[in-house]
């Protein structure tokens, strides 16, 4: 038997409804399971990206550690993928662009309602947040994009077996939307 | 003289006075627009309408009809062409559709679902806009206005009233409203008024109307623009 397909996915500026929407495909993850295997990815708590034919990126970079992570992936993924929305544009993480870096924290860590202890976290371990949200597309080369607040299971479904089939992936209208 | 064009090899027979655009929606040929309206002055600015005469581009909703065109409007070339314009009017304002009442309503998103435009593709702008809830009935977003002027004709031509116009150039043109504050309580805009109806983006929403159709089935959730479009814009057609 020839080699699995190697998909590796990982969550940035996101919320994870790309990889629940992804997780959708049900029982033909079953299906999936035969041709390919996972290397990093929120699904197998792997750590690192490795050698992998395809990589799927959900959410836009909103601090250092995201660029870091999207560039290993493009160093070690021959197909980059921007999954959703906030891949594509930023998303809904990028409303925060239009307000000043320093109000964003104020508001969160001092002077929100609730807040006790008021301090901007500065641990050294937590990633440097970039000024603005921005899509991936910005940072490195996409190959291919799949639109959607989240794209639906079948997108996931059509785009991946496309690929694995040795066809040119394509979305008809009615998988495209951007909602 | 006959009076007829050709479009994509196709012979459309046209009026004399009657634009590209014109011709082609009376003869079922849709061409893709989003400043241009039948009910309207045609204002040329979105581009999107880009049609090759003879060897030419210009604007099939400004350009008359004319004996011996021979137009191409269904081309790869050009539907490349308009998806670049479509990804330039998202990365210019905040089309950030998931928030967004209009989504799967909105004529910019469809044209760009017809154009299968899968992302952005330019650097994204990210303007500062602001959002004006001032009146009690319209609210307008200025993230998502794409400066079609339609609300301005529509004011003008249509409400005999003046509340829009586009101020500036370039980078910084905007839509201004005419009143001293500069807000839309301040003018005589009512919600009944063609212009608060007529925006084909989520740049004019009327309060308290918002989701009463649920997303997935909306105008454009199921159906193209190009349908859409040739059903309810056909000119004086089943009247
Ligand atoms: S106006 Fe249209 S394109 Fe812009 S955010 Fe709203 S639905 Fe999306
Ligand atoms: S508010 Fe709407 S109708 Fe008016 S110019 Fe902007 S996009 Fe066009
Ligand atoms: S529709 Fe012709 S330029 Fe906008």
């Amino acid at each position: 038997m020839a080699s699995k397909i190697r998909v590796a996915t990982t969550s940035l500026a996101g919320c994870f409804g790309c990889h629940m929407s992804f997780l959708d495909i049900d029982e033909r993850m079953l299906q999936l399971a035969e041709v390919v295997e996972f290397g990093r990815s929120p699904i197998n708590d792997i750590e690192h990206c490795t050698n992998c034919d395809i990589g799927l990126i959900e959410g836009g970079v909103c601090n250092s550690e995201n660029v870091h992570v999207l560039r290993e992936f493009r160093k070690n993924c021959k197909i980059l993928v921007a999954v959703g929305a906030c891949a594509i544009n930023g998303g809904l993480p990028a409303m925060r662009n239009f307000i000043p870096l320093e109000e964003c924290l104020a508001e969160a860590y001092l002077d929100g309602i609730g807040v006790e202890n008021p301090q901007i976290p500065s641990d050294p371990e937590l990633p440097l947040l970039l000024d603005k949200v921005r899509p991936i597309h910005e940072v490195v080369k996409i190959d291919y994009f799949l639109p959607g607040c989240p794209p639906s299971a079948d997108v996931f479904w059509k785009f991946l077996t496309d690929l694995l089939d040795g066809r040119e992936p394509s979305l008809s209208y009615e998988l495209v939307h951007y909602d | 003289m006959s009076n007829t064009i050709t479009i994509d090899g196709n012979t459309v027979p046209f009026e004399d006075g009657q634009t590209i655009m014109e011709a082609a929606t009376a003869a079922g040929v849709y061409i893709p627009h989003l400043c241009h309206h039948p009910e309207f002055t045609p204002h040329g600015s979105c581009k999107l309408c880009t049609v090759n005469v003879n060897g030419r581009n210009c604007s099939a909703c400004t350009f008359p009809a004319m004996e011996g065109q021979n137009v191409l409007n269904n081309t790869r070339e050009l539907t490349d062409d308009r998806r670049k314009i479509t990804q330039m009017l998202f990365v210019e304002g905040n089309h950030l559709c998931p928030g967004c009442e209009k989504t799967g309503n909105c004529q910019l998103q469809a044209v760009a679902y017809h154009l299968n435009m899968l992302d952005n593709h330019f650097p994204h702008f990210y303007p500062s806009r602001e959002l004006d809830a001032s009146h009690a009935e319209v609210m307008i977003d200025h993230n998502r206005c794409i400066f079609c002027t339609l609300c301005v004709r529509a004011s003008q031509q249509k409400d005999g009233k003046d509340v829009f116009a586009i101020s500036g150039r370039g980078l910084n043109k905007h839509l201004i409203i005419n009143s001293q504050s500069g807000l839309l309580k301040d003018t005589d805009l009512e919600a009944t008024d063609e212009a608060a109806h007529i925006c084909p983006t989520g740049a004019i929403l009327i309060k308290r109307t918002g989701y009463q159709v649920p997303i997935g089935e909306r105008i454009y959730d199921h159906k193209q623009i190009d349908q859409v479009s040739l059903e309810t814009e056909h000119p004086r057609h089943g009247e």
